[in-house]
């Protein structure tokens, strides 16, 4: 029952959506905590931005269901969670239509990068070195 | 006043998460629009990769390596807190923790990323 908290968002006592969304920060979290500095590391320090054109995450990068469902579910755990954190940061300086007007477009916008996200891990063809 | 409000490291921990993720969140957008074009227009996507593997790039990277970082270890020390409630006690002790962690992990990280800059 932690009322206070120091320097995240205290637990909301309300429950549903809320107190869901609450919790599903800190799952997301931790999830990221993993995938986005395993991606971050492999993209920076195992290759380099010099070597990572188009063609080598077609042949190299993405030949391989693992690594795409991998940066897939980056994917998805970034877009939900960037989302909500960006959704309690508008509410927390905007009110009224002005909030209701950027909590739209960014949803909307959330919505677009998942699906062109999606779209392109999903559409080159994998030929797994054939 | 951002700084000054409730004053010490809390405030500005809490500070320092919301601009980093912030941050964050604006790279991932570009990062979407930029990884759509590799499938949609290679030739688009090798220039924009230029950039990335260019001086100024690099030392975006290196500041988004940053605030990534940043925010992932805050984050743990956050929910740490959350669902252990006596931690909050410490949690400066675990916030100048997490500062060594980020120097210590960060700085040869850093310099992998620019080294090409420094011909090394």
């Amino acid at each position: 029952m932690a009322l206070y908290s120091r320097s995240g968002r205290p637990k909301p006592q309300s429950g549903g959506f809320e107190l869901a969304a609450w919790y599903f920060m800190r799952l997301s979290g931790v999830a990221l905590f993993v995938l986005a500095l395993i991606h971050f590391s492999l993209q920076h320090f195992l290759f380099d931005p010099s070597q990572e054109t188009a063609t080598w995450i077609f042949n190299q990068r993405w030949n391989s269901l693992f690594w795409r469902g991998f940066d897939w579910l980056l994917l998805m755990m970034v877009v939900l969670h960037a989302f909500l954190g960006m959704r309690t940061v508008t509410m927390d300086y905007l009110k009224g239509g002005t909030r209701t007007f950027a909590l739209t477009a960014l949803y909307l916008v959330g919505t677009v990068v998942f699906v062109m996200g999606t779209i392109v891990v999903m559409s080159v063809p994998l030929t797994l070195g054939k | 006043m951002l700084l000054r409000y409730r004053g010490s490291e809390g405030m500005v921990a809490w500070a320092f998460h919301r601009i980093s993720g912030i941050a964050i969140w604006l790279f991932v957008l570009l990062h979407v629009l930029d990884i759509y074009l590799a499938g949609g227009n290679p030739n688009v996507y090798d220039d924009i990769l230029k950039f990335y593997a260019s001086t100024p790039g690099r030392i975006m990277e290196v500041l988004l390596g940053g605030a990534l970082f940043y925010h992932a270890l805050n984050g743990l020390r956050v929910m740490a807190m959350d669902f252990w409630p006596r931690l909050t006690a410490y949690h400066k002790q675990i916030w100048y923790a997490n500062w060594v962690i980020f120097v210590v992990v960060g700085l040869p990280g850093a310099f992998i990323i620019i080294r090409p800059v420094l011909g090394l």
